[in-house]
């Protein structure tokens, strides 16, 4: 890093000046087109939709590759004020957990669906690493339409995870902990016999990509870290990194770091399906959230499921075992022909390859070297393809370009080394000028990588842009990889931390959802046509049928509302147009506003609370006439008598205005 | 509506518009909608007043359908009736009264079906916009649906 202040201004122009400043073999890192290569003229799309993590502030960030440019903000486990996710009557059950409404997350990973080990451009899954759940996004609409809390968990990080054809998602614990139906009220110094470490198998329905937490297994209480499928011939079996097979519970950088080796675990998925079918595993009594978001309802629901089947070791003892793997891996990644699968040890100095074929030869003839809690330890060079030596310092993560290419970063010594998977030799490395962690390669991890372009996201940066106070902005940098070398093209901001990222190509995405028909609209209280717009009062709850079109609200005034009540504005928006949306603010309210789609229906509650005139607004600027859309709601002292009316001015002379009479239910 | 007096629009212009350098401007097009509409719009020449641009032409009027004009009024009350009165009277766009008229059957189904190419080059339209500062919105109809609407707007104006 001894070039990081030559770096402090961040511009692509400072990079070209100074690239012969930076370390030994990356004179090449910035060529004089890059700003070229990057640049995506008015009117013209960016190739590839990158989907990044947005680590604790619990979003998912999209940007556009290879400009670098933030397309949008997609909220999964944190609430969004710009359009009142996790805020509005409709979505607030997205966020229910058995431990009640959690509205954030640090969130990790992300998978694409995938076909046939290439991605498919139906579905992204994101998990929430805190209080464990995994998410599904539909990407015809950019939002989360379903999420699972996983029991039996903590810091759920080996998620979310994908067989080939999407069959199942994973989440493995990263904290052992006792199981939901062992009291955790044990002292901590019974770790070792009461905590377990288990791995969730969710199914995904072929159709309609809804979840099931189909089964566990209750591994040995030791860290899981993360994880990957194979494919193809390998397509039956996951992989997960393990650490902390020393089982400490205290001062894990020094006790967790002892053994020589720690393990990737190998379970057959298939088999484990197919023991479950069979009746093998136990009920486990417990509690965990399903939440889903009903499209032609535009709401969500929330249901408390009580039971999972959780396999034991035992049961397991011909689908699962242990390759033991230099100190405490973390990335766990499977090449696209599905036969390699790298371990990256972030505390030792190479990289182990390990050959699927050769595992399963191993298996066969029994190689193995012992047992750990039960679980058969397959001898470390029957399985290993080979050792990639000197390959940098602290390896984390490793993709793929298709091209018999893998690309690992190393986030102590703060560079991208590409190596060949087959004679593990080092062909390029190439600074990074920020300590990197997780790395991407649009389709990098399946089975048809797009292999154009790497993006390398820091875990800690310095120095990159305009300093912003004691937090600095994080960062990404992307890199050409279509050469022989790696070619440094730009550096843009992220929201932190990055933990990781899919990419697809933007023409993949054709048959996004533009608006949603009203026809189609089945929630409860839509109101179609102004004509049904009314005021109804059920003791102290008041619902207001409300519609929004350029540029009114339907009633545009409202009077007889009470301090003590609770009043629901369900706004439908009738426009049926491309990116007309409608805001709904009103002053006062607690909880946030509305940004509701075309023909969609939202609701906000909103409790006043002191008498008083209080007026409504669009928060979108929606027509040349959007600041005229307005309106105002009286409210009158708790059991006053004023009658419940409501009007839309659409005479010049107000006196006019036709004035209706609320329901009273 | 304070700028807005004249209700006198001889013509239809069912929405709100945005002015040029508003966030919006009610069309978002995408790469391939974009050049479409620059290469019907460019060819002013080749524009057809009496026709609009869409794929609609020889429209069939001859027999009165009061069947497809009741669906046409459902349709006017979700989709058009926060902005268009049946009478003559404007309230966001002007007053459907009389449209049929004033206008060819193809012209109003191209319009209603394709607002913003036509306002883009229609003399009658931009005068429109001009007075209303209002675009009208693209609704969604389905050809099927944009001829119950005409079917209805025919039956405002007395058809039978
Ligand atoms: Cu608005």
């Amino acid at each position: 890093m001894k070039s990081l202040k030559f770096f402090g201004l961040g511009s692509v122009m400072a990079l070209l000046l100074v690239s012969g400043c930076k370390p030994k073999g990356t004179e090449t890192a910035v060529t004089g087109d890059a700003a070229e290569r990057v640049y995506v003229a008015p009117g013209k799309y960016d190739e590839y939709y990158n989907f990044v993590s947005g680590g604790f502030n619990g979003q998912v960030n999209v940007y556009g590759l290879p400009s670098g440019r933030l397309l949008k903000v997609l909220p999964v486990f944190s609430q969004n004020p710009e359009n009142g996710y996790g805020y509005s009557e409709e979505t607030k059950p997205m966020l229910e957990t058995s431990h009640g409404f959690i509205p954030w997350d640090d969130q990790h990973h992300l998978s694409l669906s995938q076909t046939n080990g290439e991605v498919d451009g139906r579905w992204l899954f994101a998990n929430a690493n805190n209080t464990p759940r995994v998410a599904r996004l539909d990407l015809k609409t950019f939002k989360t339409v379903e999420i699972l809390e996983i029991p039996n968990s903590a810091g759920n990080h080996s998620s979310p995870f994908l067989t080939e054809n999407t069959e199942y998602v994973v989440a493995g614990t990263r904290f052992a902990v006792p199981t939901d139906d062992q009291s955790g009220d044990v002292p901590i110094e019974s770790f070792k016999s009461n905590f377990k470490g288990v791995l969730s198998f969710i199914g995904i329905d072929k159709q309609s990509g809804e979840m099931d937490l189909s089964f566990q297994i209750e591994a040995p209480g030791i860290n899981f870290d993360l994880s990957h499928a194979g494919k193809k011939k390998s397509g039956d079996w996951f992989f997960f990194s393990c650490y902390n097979s020393e089982k400490a519970n205290t001062l894990l950088e020094v006790n967790a770091s002892q053994n020589d080796k720690d393990f990737i675990m190998a379970v057959n998925w298939k088999k484990a399906a197919e023991l479950v079918k069979a009746g093998k595993g136990r009920k486990v009594t417990t509690e965990y959230a399903h939440n889903k978001f009903d499209e032609s309802t535009h709401t969500a629901t929330s249901t408390m499921k009580k039971e999972v089947i959780v396999l034991s070791v035992e049961d397991m003892k011909d689908a699962m075992f242990m390759i033991p793997c230099p100190k405490s891996p973390h990335g766990c990644d499977v090449d696209p022909t599905g036969e390699y699968i790298v371990g990256s040890g972030k505390l030792a100095a190479l990289i182990p390859v390990f050959s699927f074929d050769k595992m399963i030869k191993a298996i066969a003839d029994k190689n193995f070297a012992g047992e750990f809690d039960g679980v058969k330890v397959i001898k470390y060079e029957a399985a290993l393809h080979g050792e990639v030596q000197k390959p940098g310092l602290g390896p984390l993560h490793t993709e793929f370009d298709g091209k018999g290419n893998a690309y690992t970063s190393m986030f102590v010594s703060s560079e991208v080394v590409k190596w060949n998977i087959k004679d593990l030799k080092v062909l390029d490395r190439q600074p990074t000028f920020y300590s990197v962690g997780h790395l991407m390669i649009p389709g990098g991890d399946s089975a048809k990588p797009f292999g154009k372009y790497l993006v390398a996201y820091n875990k800690i940066t310095k120095d990159r842009y305009l300093p912003t106070g004691p937090e600095l902005a994080q960062s990404a940098q992307l890199y050409d990889i279509s050469g022989d070398k790696m070619k440094l093209l730009l550096d843009f901001p992220t929201f932190g931390e990055p933990h990781y990222a899919q990419a697809l190509p933007g023409d993949m995405l054709k048959d996004q959802v533009k608006f949603f028909r009203i026809e189609d609209n089945k929630h409860p209280y839509a109101t179609k046509g102004e004509a049904e717009s009314k005021v109804v009062r059920e003791g102290n709850k008041v619902h207001v049928y409300m519609t929004s079109i350029r540029s009114h609200f339907a009633p545009d005034n409202i009077e007889g509302i009470r301090v003590g009540d609770e009043v629901y504005f369900h706004v439908t928006n009738l426009e049926q147009d491309w990116d007309i949306p409608h805001g709904f603010a009103i002053k006062g309210a607690q909880n946030a506003e509305l940004l509701i789609m075309p023909g969609e229906t939202c609701t906000l509650k909103w409790m006043p609370k002191k008498p008083g005139m209080y007026p409504m607004y669009c928060t979108d600027f929606c027509s040349a006439l959007h600041q005229e859309m307005q309106g105002y709601v009286r409210v009158s002292p708790a059991g006053s008598n004023t009658p419940l009316i409501y009007s839309l001015n659409n005479k010049k002379d107000n006196a006019q205005s036709p004035v209706k009479a609320g329901e009273t239910k | 509506m304070k700028t807005i007096h004249s209700i006198a629009a001889a013509f239809l212009a069912l929405g709100l518009v945005s002015c040029g350098g508003d966030k919006k401007t009610d069309s978002v097009p995408t790469a391939s909608t974009e050049t479409t509409a620059t290469a019907e719009s460019s060819g002013t020449n080749a524009y057809d007043p009496k026709r609009g641009i869409g794929k609609h032409e020889n429209v069939d009027v001859s027999t009165f359908d009061p069947a497809m004009a009741a669906e046409g009024r459902k349709l006017a009350e979700v989709k058009c009736t926060s902005c268009h009165k049946p009478t003559e009277e404007k309230l966001v766009g002007p007053g459907w009264k009389g449209v049929t008229q004033r206008q060819t059957p193809e012209w109003i189904m191209n319009f209603i079906t394709n607002p913003d190419p036509m306002i883009d080059v229609d003399p009658e339209l931009q005068k429109q916009l001009e007075l209303c500062l209002v675009r009208m919105p693209n609704q969604g109809l389905n050809d099927t649906e944009a001829r119950q609407i005409l079917e209805y707007m025919r039956e405002i104006d007395g058809a039978k």
